[in-house]
């Protein structure tokens, strides 16, 4: 048996065996969990169900071993995800400490910094929030002004944060605080990470158009960190900042991407033929409405195409070569895309499209009013189509500033 | 499927990049088009991409080919793309060469798509008439039995590669309707051939395309390319293939449009400073660059597909061409608007790339006609 094959036999016997009797019931493949100290459990198991695969390090499974990770290769995690899939089996653990600040800590951390805090991410302990925009620092973040001042062993931290994502639920924040007042605004910026756990800290959640508040404005007065949570050092943090959006960016273009892929292959049809049938009839096996149809198939096709170039993105990426300049195109291609999708599906559905709550709206289409809402947020939340475009335009195109 | 290029393919690519792009290519095309060149492209230039091997790219070696598929035609027509080189690859290659070599008899292949590989002999596919639009099954030319033969008469239009092309497919009806897919033969008739006459046609992208006049020409059985009545299927493939292989050129038209644009917005000052730092100019260009990336996903893709025969290979193939048709006007139209009072001048070189997006996307089905197949395929 080749190394592949073994592993795949060990980690099914696993999943089909092992997970099975522990757990009797298995969570279902909806419903994400974040962890955390106060953990919402969208079903029973689904903290067994994570500690379980923690203990495994398939929480976080191409992270090193030392920080509990799965120490897993490309291949074998392929393998693995496959696995999920193939069993209906859910993620064991979603977050931003998965997606965002695991990754920072593991290109910026110290050892320390590593040894403290990656254990608890992997195995759902700590549930994180992200610290960086401010009112008057949005697309332009590094004007921001919420201040850390170095008390010997410990920061003091004032101002406020607005944008935090979930940072009610959120245990810790990691974030960008200002250090230095004077010289070149990028330069007196510090990354550092704080329990939100503390008098000083007060979190309001933002009602949103949608209805929902996913968002928080983060208040501080006189909050505490301490100096060994300072990333990369003080007065640094921009360049840390950066490389995180970089993740931030990747993880938000692999969930349309992915999204978009999973959505238009030969073997699942087209879902939203699907609904323009149930809508709008058909006539001769074709959509009636032939104005409609032909939107139909330009968004199901901009959605091939876009599915195919995150797969041109990867393969090159294991083949070995380093991410090409295609990757910048990836959030904002796939927001705006989303964004259509949702306009398509609202004109499919027609005045249905309106309904917000109560009676003669069934509950496909009160959800998709959510979000359509929802999605206007993707072409804004971390970086705008416009700062998308600037990117682009310097750093791929090269034109002058 | 990998989407991604192999060793032997990134030398393919630069290689035909350097032959196209080595002498200046669009005073090339341009000089033929002002001394009125009655083919519209070099001779010479042809025998030096036969030389190079490209023309051999799409056949088994049994044909006298090198065995390889879309995947590589494609980087050939991207070179010829960025330079606009308007030598009869796709005419005498992938439409009429092709057809032969999946059609065609051991004689037909003995004495014409040898020859068409060499580069001695140039091929046309007559399929297209003037109000057929893109449906393969309306063909120009009607053929009646005669004398154990055929006789064609009919006119068929803008035949790409046609004028002084030495033989041509024609695609022509032999029974049913105007618009059945059943009745339709391939035949290969030679341009010798009594009561066929060929007129040059001038087109705005000064590339040659040909009338040509089927009046009372006598073919014989023996010059029917697949089945007598099957020729839809065996035209449908050749023009999937051949499609690709336009977006493949399409891809690079619009790649160089886009380079040329982008150099003269660093370049070009107003108000005292490069108009490339203009916002507004900035976030179009960076548009351009995005449409660019999914058109290069979509050719290659659709070539990928259809080297495997995959089940989804006729509807990447509209994918590509809906994309590619749509972008590369796109861009060229953005290249000449940025370019501003210069880009309308004939004396610059940008203007021919917006020629060439126009002819390309009316070649083998607008995005319109490939959205509407691309549905179809999809069974809504």
């Amino acid at each position: 048996m080749t190394d592949v094959e073994s592993f795949r036999a060990e980690l099914v016997k696993f999943l089909e065996h092992e997970l099975p009797t522990q757990l009797g019931e298995l969570p279902p493949p909806t419903g994400d969990y974040w962890g955390g100290r106060k953990p919402e459990l969208p079903h029973p198991q689904s903290r067994r169900y994570c500690e379980l695969m923690a203990a495994r390090g398939l929480t976080a499974p191409t992270w090193p071993k030392e920080y509990g990770g799965g120490g897993l290769d490309k291949e074998q995690a392929k393998i693995f995800l496959a696995e999920l899939r193939r069993l209906g089996l859910p993620l064991p653990l979603v977050g931003f400490g998965l997606s965002m600040i695991g990754p920072t800590l593991l290109q910026f951390g110290t050892e320390d910094q590593k040894r403290e805090h990656l254990p608890k991410i992997v195995r759902g302990e700590i549930r994180w929030a992200q610290g960086y925009s401010e009112p008057n620092a949005g697309s332009d973040l590094a004007s921001l002004a919420a201040s850390a001042r170095i008390a010997g062993d410990e920061i003091v931290i004032n101002g406020q944060k607005i944008w935090t994502s979930y940072a009610d639920k959120a245990d810790w924040m990691f974030g960008i605080f200002r250090t230095d007042a004077g010289g070149k605004k990028q330069e007196g910026i510090t990354f550092l990470l704080l329990d939100m756990a503390q008098p000083g800290v007060e979190v309001r959640p933002i009602k949103l158009i949608s209805g929902a508040s996913p968002f928080c404005e983060t208040f501080f007065t006189d909050a505490r960190a301490h100096t060994k949570d300072i990333i990369f050092g003080i007065g640094k943090g921009w360049t840390v900042a950066k490389a995180l959006l970089g993740h931030e960016r990747t993880m938000i273009g692999d969930v349309f991407g992915a999204g978009a892929g999973a959505r238009n292959t030969v073997a699942t049809g087209n879902p939203l033929a699907e609904l323009a049938r149930e809508y709008l009839g058909d006539r001769d096996g074709r959509i009636a409405e032939p104005v409609l149809r032909d939107r139909v198939a330009q968004v199901s096709m901009d959605e091939r195409c876009f599915a195919l170039t995150t797969q041109r993105s990867a393969d090159s990426l294991k083949a070995g070569h380093k991410p090409g300049p295609e990757s910048s195109i990836f959030k904002i291609y796939g927001t705006e895309l989303n964004q259509r999708r949702h306009e398509l599906m609202l004109s499919l559905r027609g005045p249905a499209c309106l309904g917000w709550e109560g009676p003669g709206f069934d509950e496909r289409e009160l959800v998709q009013t959510r979000d359509w809402l929802r999605s206007r947020g993707n072409s804004i939340e971390g970086g705008t189509s416009e700062v998308q475009l600037n990117i682009i335009a310097k750093h791929v195109l090269g034109l002058p500033d | 499927m990998q989407l991604i290029l192999t060793e032997d393919q990134t030398l393919l690519s630069r290689t035909a990049n350097d032959f196209v792009m080595g002498a200046p290519p669009i005073a090339r095309l341009r000089k033929l088009r002002d001394t009125r060149d009655e083919r519209g492209y070099a001779l010479d230039r042809w025998a030096k991409m036969a030389e190079l091997g490209w023309t051999a790219i799409p056949f088994t070696e049994q044909d006298g080919g090198l065995g390889m598929g879309l995947a590589e035609v494609v980087l050939v027509t991207e070179a010829m793309g960025k330079g606009l080189a308007p030598e009869p690859y796709i005419p005498s290659i992938m439409l009429a060469g092709r057809a032969i070599a999946l059609g065609g008899s051991a004689a037909h292949k003995a004495s014409w798509l040898r020859a068409a590989i060499t580069g001695e002999k140039i091929l046309a596919l007559a399929h297209t008439r003037r109000q057929g639009r893109f449906d393969l099954a309306r063909v120009p030319v009607r053929a009646t039995p005669a004398g154990g033969g055929f006789r064609l008469t009919g006119q068929a239009t803008q035949v790409w590669g046609g004028y002084l092309a030495d033989a041509y497919v024609v695609a022509a009806r032999t029974a049913g309707q105007d618009g059945d897919r059943e009745g339709i033969t391939l035949f290969l008739v030679p341009a010798q051939a009594q009561g066929l006459a060929s007129e040059r046609q001038h087109r705005v992208d000064s590339q040659n395309v040909a009338q040509l006049t089927f009046n009372d020409v006598d073919v014989r059985e023996a010059d029917v390319l697949g089945g007598t009545g099957q020729g839809h299927a065996l035209l449908g493939r050749v023009v999937d293939e051949a499609t690709v292989a336009l977006a493949g050129e399409m891809l690079g038209g619009m790649t160089e449009a886009l380079d040329r644009t982008l150099t003269y917005l660093r370049e070009r000052r107003q108000f005292g400073v490069p108009i490339g730092s203009f916002q507004a100019l900035k976030h179009r260009a960076a548009r351009l660059y995005i449409e660019l990336e999914l058109s290069r996903s979509a050719v290659m893709a659709a070539a990928r597909a259809l080297d495997a025969q995959s089940a989804d290979a006729a509807q990447l193939v509209s994918l590509a061409k809906a994309r590619l048709s749509e972008a590369y006007c796109m861009v060229a139209n953005e290249a000449v608007q940025m370019h501003g009072g210069i880009g309308m001048t004939d004396e610059h070189d940008i203007g021919f790339f917006m020629k060439r997006a126009r002819a390309c996307e009316m070649t083998f089905g607008d995005a319109a006609y490939h959205r509407d197949r691309f549905a179809a395929l999809g069974g809504y």
